[in-house]
């Protein structure tokens, strides 16, 4: 069974000059353990297509099913904890949370899903697996470098053993060295660790960590 | 806990901002209880000045305005009770002791080349000592005629029982000083002086008529059932007289000055508004500065009502902070404030003496601007909380 399914998913965005038609009765079928890429030029979709995967955005027409959930008919409490419990996120910015410390980030998804404390050393534990020393634990993000800061969001993202990680340009704010190193770390965590990848991208040198790589234009698969 | 503690630390990042906030409910909360504060001491002071004559009926000349109460500037008019109503007011309110009042004035020499205006007030000479007290001498008696005088105008001009004073141009003797009595429903003597009714007449000459009739009643379980006797048997036809008690003054007085505290809450209640709308503005900028984070948070599984709950924590906190310092300091300003209210309304008089301006409605109304500046906390913080709940994650990872 795959682990992100979509059939026949279109989305469009109601504009005053007109409708805009994102997403084009897209089929698409992720199975646990893919590392996939998503191409594609400018305004081709990809974004659309992640956030709904994500569940951060709903499909206009078509049936999206997510870790087993069809996410039809779900309301905003359905979606956040679908979110919470089976998606791991990493962005092109790396959106830490500038008031919490590199270890306590790792654990926010933690303790929202356990709605207590206590899950520092799963914290810990993750931060040790992105290769984040423990000298840096206690540090704010911003007093990271974009490398460290990218690995940390990758902890955050793993932290609540998720069914797969949605990844939106990983490599897009670092250097090249850097980037190759996050690659080498997803891939890692894709092989060793059984993650599912899906990763948004425009860098070409990518296709060699994937299984496949999805092609969208003008909101279709091409 | 997790975002109790966002919420504190978001407040930390700010301090600044934090603590102008803080101090702005301090401000209202001050503002509230302390005059909340001080005007119910005015209330309490009055209260104390006026003297309890619950057992007392007043009956005075009808006027277009109706029964009111002794003094009242509306009902000064040069009105009287003739002295056969007054036989028929004795009749209905008998057994109780009915007590007609002359009132007057005229220059009063009191020595030492000073003299003034001054009310002078007749009364039977057994009728004395049942309204009034003495704090000095002796009352007059039968074939001694003698002044009582008041104890604000004895301590003004220096005068002792045994002295002379000259009302008009009679020279009488000082009988006795009496004993403060504070403002009544009958008669005010502090400032005034008491002679028997028969020298009165002989000096003022008689007519027969009395501006005030006073009623003894002693029990003031009976105090209606003897209005009623005098309304039915005097007011029969027409409205004579009108007939009221100090409960209806004490009434009126209240109700003045319950409105003069609400007035003064009430410009409290402003200030602290003016802060819940500074509450707002902050909560509402630091909503707007963390739409990316409120974004991040959401996309992670932070529920709409979490994110809610985190921001009205901000504002609760700077609520509950501002009104625990307000309210403290409202008890220390309130306290101060009374006492200088007591000091301008007992100026020259010994009725704020011993006088206790802090009540239970002091700490009342101290526990009220509290209340009041958590409660305006919360509803300035709601708006931008809720605002900040209903943001889609997409939407809000998007803003720069």
């Amino acid at each position: 069974m795959p682990v992100i399914s979509f059939e026949h998913v279109s989305k469009v965005y109601p504009l005053p000059a007109g409708d805009v038609v994102a997403l084009d009765a897209v089929d698409i079928a992720i199975e646990a353990g893919e590392f996939i890429l998503v191409m594609g030029p400018s305004g081709s979709g990809k974004s659309t297509l992640l956030n709904i995967m994500g569940s951060l955005d709903v499909p206009t027409s078509g049936e999206v099913t997510i870790a087993g959930n069809r996410i039809s008919g779900m309301d905003d409490d359905d979606l956040t904890l679908l979110r919470r419990d089976h998606i791991g996120f990493v962005f092109q910015q790396f959106n830490l949370i500038p008031l919490l410390s590199v270890v306590e980030n790792v654990e926010y998804p933690l303790i929202l899903k356990a709605r207590q404390n206590g899950s520092r050393e799963r914290a810990e534990e993750v931060l040790e697996a992105v290769g984040i020393a423990e000298t840096h634990f206690s540090h704010k993000p911003g007093e990271l470098s974009g490398g460290q800061q990218q690995r940390v969001a990758i902890a955050r993202a793993l932290a609540n053993d998720p069914d797969f990680l949605l990844c939106d340009e990983p490599t897009g704010n670092l250097d090249s060295k850097t980037g190759t190193a996050i690659m080498d770390l997803l891939d890692r965590m894709n092989r060793e660790e059984g993650k599912t990848v899906v990763m948004v991208t425009h860098d070409p040198r990518m296709t060699d960590y994937a299984d496949r790589t999805i092609r969208l234009v003008d909101g279709r698969v091409a | 806990m997790m975002f109790f503690s966002f919420a504190v630390r978001n407040l930390r990042r700010h301090w600044i901002r934090s603590a102008l906030s803080i101090i702005g409910i301090v401000i209202g909360v001050i503002a509230i209880a302390s005059l909340g504060i001080m005007g119910n001491s005015i209330n309490l002071l009055v209260a104390n000045i006026i003297t309890d004559v619950g057992d007392t009926v007043v009956i005075t000349p009808h006027t277009a305005i109706g029964g009111t109460f002794a003094g009242d500037p509306r009902t000064a008019v040069d009105a009287a009770i003739p002295a056969r109503e007054v036989e028929e007011i004795r009749r209905a309110a008998n057994p109780h002791r009915t007590i007609p009042v002359l009132q007057g004035a005229d220059e009063v020499e009191f020595g030492r080349g000073e003299s003034g205006y001054t009310q002078i007030i007749g009364l039977a000479s057994d009728d004395i000592p049942i309204l009034l007290e003495l704090a000095e001498g002796q009352y007059p008696r039968q074939n001694q005629p003698g002044a009582l005088v008041g104890t604000y105008l004895a301590a003004e001009y220096d005068i002792a029982p045994g002295s002379k004073i000259t009302i008009g141009n009679e020279s009488i003797r000082v009988a006795g000083v009496l004993a403060e009595r504070g403002f009544a429903a009958d008669i005010n003597p502090d400032y005034a002086i008491v002679v028997p009714d028969d020298w009165y007449e002989s000096h003022f000459g008689a007519n027969d008529a009395y501006p005030m009739v006073i009623v003894r009643v002693g029990d003031v379980e009976q105090i209606d059932a003897v209005k009623d006797a005098i309304e039915n048997r005097i007011n029969r036809r027409e409205d004579i007289v009108d007939v009221f008690d100090s409960r209806d003054m004490l009434r009126q007085y209240e109700e003045i000055y319950q409105q003069i505290t609400a007035f003064l809450v009430g410009i409290g209640g402003i200030s602290l508004i003016v802060a819940a709308v500074n509450i707002l503005n902050v909560m509402y900028i630091s909503v707007t500065e963390r739409i990316r984070e409120i974004g991040v948070m959401r996309s992670l599984g932070a529920l709409r009502r979490e994110v809610l709950r985190m921001f009205l924590y901000e504002a609760t906190i700077l609520g509950l902070i501002g009104s625990i310092i307000g309210g403290i300091a409202s008890a220390v300003s309130g306290y101060l404030i009374s006492l200088a209210a007591v000091e301008v309304f007992t100026a020259g008089t010994t009725f704020g003496e011993n006088f206790t301006v802090f009540d239970q409605s002091a700490v009342g109304f101290i526990a009220f601007g509290m209340a009041f500046g958590i409660a305006t906390s919360i509803a300035a913080g709601f708006y931008p909380a809720w605002i900040a709940s209903q943001l889609a994650p997409v939407d809000a990872m998007r803003q720069k």
